[in-house]
């Protein structure tokens, strides 16, 4: 697997580690940009040979691992479209994140992603497409989608319900809280919290460790314990795509991306 | 259960210490957002120290609106 530097993602494979690093200002928001390259990057993860043997994704920003969806530029792109093609060219972005997100969520390795900071949105439905997250303390994750008039559009339900109880899918979803890496731990959804700044020395001591293991046999145990929920996702994108062509999502949308709030992803 | 004036006096050691200011700098009543200059990470940070530090769970939406240390202790000393 050859190294990747993007402007918004690189990649590199040592010791049979393939590294994923997010690296896109303020704090990885994932666009145009970032898709493409991550786009790149599911093609190469599906043609590599047995070299690669885990994964890890972290972020190399202060302000942590991913922000989710780049909102601006979502305002922006749907501004001048009729409510039709709002859908239509949202539908085209789900589609292209969802077969991203499915092929890291069905590689034949053991994935990682060490996290810290905001694990907002996309970038929490991002981190939960792995196989184990490793949470530095300052971690905090969080749906704030229906602020936006919207449900989380990368998988994030579908994956999230996989994790963990129902109950708690609901709170998070219905009030856009945030929680922090040991409530996170404690209902199942982080493997292992770290000290600030030890994500990703975890995540590769974890890494190290998998590579041990034939890779045949992490698939099997991956493909049993971790079936991807398909019908659900296609369901996800459809809901997502129908709430999409309101005008109270424009709305919502404005006000997020104009506000200056301490707290601007809650309502 | 500590009394609410223990969590305030903790809750104001513990942002000194995490803003870098002189506690006695600090005011029970002033807005902590226009004195601090808090941001919307510093938020974030914020809200996992006290929950670390005290052991509790604050949900976000409690804290809206909250812009002063002693209605923060207050909010904290609820859930201990």
């Amino acid at each position: 697997m050859d190294s990747f530097k993007g402007n918004a993602i690189s990649w590199s494979l040592t010791e049979g580690i393939v590294e994923l690093v997010l690296h896109r200002e303020p704090c990885n928001e994932i666009g145009s940009v970032t898709l493409a390259e991550l786009e790149r990057f599911a093609d190469a993860l599906e043609n590599s040979g047995p070299e690669a043997q885990a994964l890890i994704l972290y972020s190399r920003l202060a302000s942590g691992f991913c922000a989710g969806a780049d909102l601006c530029e979502l305002f922006r792109g749907i501004q001048p479209l009729k409510a039709e093609d709002r859908s239509n060219r949202v539908r085209d972005f789900l589609l292209r994140i969802h077969r991203v997100f499915n092929v890291i969520d069905s590689a034949p390795i053991t994935t990682i992603a060490a996290v810290h900071g905001v694990v907002f949105g996309g970038g929490f439905e991002l981190a939960l497409t792995c196989d184990m997250i490793v949470a530095d303390q300052t971690s905090r994750f969080c749906f704030p989608e229906l602020r936006l008039g919207l449900i989380p559009g990368f998988g994030g339900i579908p994956r999230m319900k996989r994790d963990i109880g129902n109950g708690l899918v609901r709170d998070l979803l219905l009030t856009g809280r945030s929680i922090n890496a040991n409530k996170a731990a404690a209902v199942g959804l982080v493997s292992q919290v770290v000290a600030p700044g030890e994500a990703f020395r975890v995540a590769r001591s974890v890494a190290l460790q998998a590579t041990k293991f034939d890779r045949q046999t992490a698939q099997v145990a991956k493909e049993f314990i971790k079936p991807i929920p398909y019908a659900e996702l296609q369901e996800e994108i459809r809901l997502f795509c129908e709430l999409m062509g309101r005008p109270a999502v424009e709305e919502a949308l404005r006000k997020f991306v104009e506000s200056t709030d301490a707290q601007p992803y809650l309502p | 259960m500590p009394q609410l004036e223990q969590t305030l006096n903790e809750l104001l050691k513990l942002a000194a210490e995490h803003f870098q200011v002189p506690v006695n700098e600090l005011n029970p009543d002033e807005d902590f957002f226009k004195k601090l200059k808090i941001n919307s990470l510093q938020t974030l940070d914020l809200l996992t120290k006290l929950e670390q530090r005290f052991n509790v769970e604050l949900p976000d939406y409690e804290l809206q609106g909250v812009t002063d240390f002693r209605t923060l202790a207050g909010k904290i000393q609820a859930r201990l």
